[in-house]
């Protein structure tokens, strides 16, 4: 019992955060500050989020700077999503078997 | 369905096929700690169904495993998850002014880092078929892959599971490199984000800040430095469908 009111509450939480400002903000924003602020939002997230800790995705961080290399790579190639992260793990992977 | 319809699930479908074999491998890791913590493989497939979220499930766990209080349950999630506050607020002014209340609540439950990312890149409004095709496949992974995890440990070999750690990432790269090709602001903030990021992981001061609350703490300095410094003109902004109405 105690794990399912704790998974409940896990969840709960979680879909409140999701669901509060989708629902309560139906118009759209005047302010040319919060629109270019949410506008910028996704590219910090995603460069936050993404270094420093790529290089700690794998065991071997060498291995990781290398699928690094190769993840950059291909996204100033402009290549597709599934493109680049398929590509990124196999690079990993090969150093993985072979070095 | 409707050609439209149909052609915005697709779309969303194709573009959520990366992320499913991204969650799969993470969610994967997932099902075998939950296991390893001594919850069963029903349980676990509960938690990754029910909450959809990777750090946040990891650290629910813990407080399980720990025997943790609700309250503590409760706090530990929201400091973590709180990050979905300022995207499902950006989504809420890219997505199709026709959807409903109940359309937008049952949108709600998938946003994720990762299709939140997707979603964000879309230039037209965001319609609920695009948003349901969007999260078919991420959906099916993170549930699939929990329950694989949990069931059959060890099944990949080490090598190929070590390396689908760095999935998710190169995908992320994939998603914010191409767009800041074309615009300076955005390399700005790009780099703004990780400098900020590093420091935060790197000086010792800052170290027991949860990578949930770090992501916060990023987005609110790059995202009002760069409003503030470079705001968007009206034709970079999301696309208008109505008239503007104030907050």
């Amino acid at each position: 019992m105690f794990i399912v009111i704790s998974i409940v509450v896990m969840a709960l939480v979680t879909y409140l955060v999701r669901v509060i400002p989708l629902t309560c903000f139906r118009k759209k924003v005047k302010s040319r500050y919060i629109r270019s602020f949410l506008y910028y939002v996704p590219y910090a997230v995603l460069g936050g989020m993404t270094f420093p800790h790529i290089f700690y995705s794998t065991e071997n961080m060498i291995y990781a700077i290398i699928g690094t290399g190769v993840a950059l790579l291909l996204g100033y190639l402009e290549r597709g999503l599934t493109t680049v992260a398929v590509l990124s793990v196999l690079v990993v992977y090969l150093c993985n078997i072979l070095l | 369905m409707s050609q439209n319809k149909k052609e915005a699930y697709q779309k969303g479908f194709k573009l959520g096929v990366p992320i499913g074999i991204g969650y799969f491998s993470v969610s994967f890791a997932f099902g075998m700690m939950a296991v390893a913590s001594g919850l069963s493989p029903g349980i676990a497939l509960a938690i990754s169904m029910t909450n959809v979220t990777s750090a946040g499930q990891f650290a629910g766990i813990q407080v399980i495993a720990a025997s943790g209080t609700f309250l503590e349950m409760a706090l530990t999630t929201l400091m973590i998850n709180a990050r979905y506050f300022l995207m499902s607020l950006a989504l809420s002014q890219k997505v199709s002014k026709k959807l409903t209340g109940i359309q937008r609540a049952l949108m709600s439950f998938c946003v994720t880092d990762e299709i939140f990312a997707v979603a964000s890149m879309e230039e037209e409004p965001i319609t609920g078929w695009y948003w349901l095709g969007l999260m078919t496949m991420p959906y099916i992974g993170w549930s699939g892959g929990t329950l694989f995890g949990a069931l059959i440990s060890g099944v990949l070999p080490k090598s190929l599971q070590d390396a689908l750690g760095i999935a998710l990432y190169g995908m992320f790269i994939a998603i914010i490199i191409p767009a800041a090709k074309h615009s300076r602001p955005i390399v700005m903030s790009i780099l703004l984000a990780v400098g900020i990021s590093c420091i935060l992981y790197y000086v010792p001061v800052f170290k027991q800040i949860s990578s949930g609350f770090a992501v916060i703490i990023v987005t609110l300095i790059v995202a009002g430095i760069m409003a503030y410094i470079a705001p968007i003109e009206e034709e970079e902004g999301y696309k208008e469908e109505g008239e503007a109405c104030s907050l």
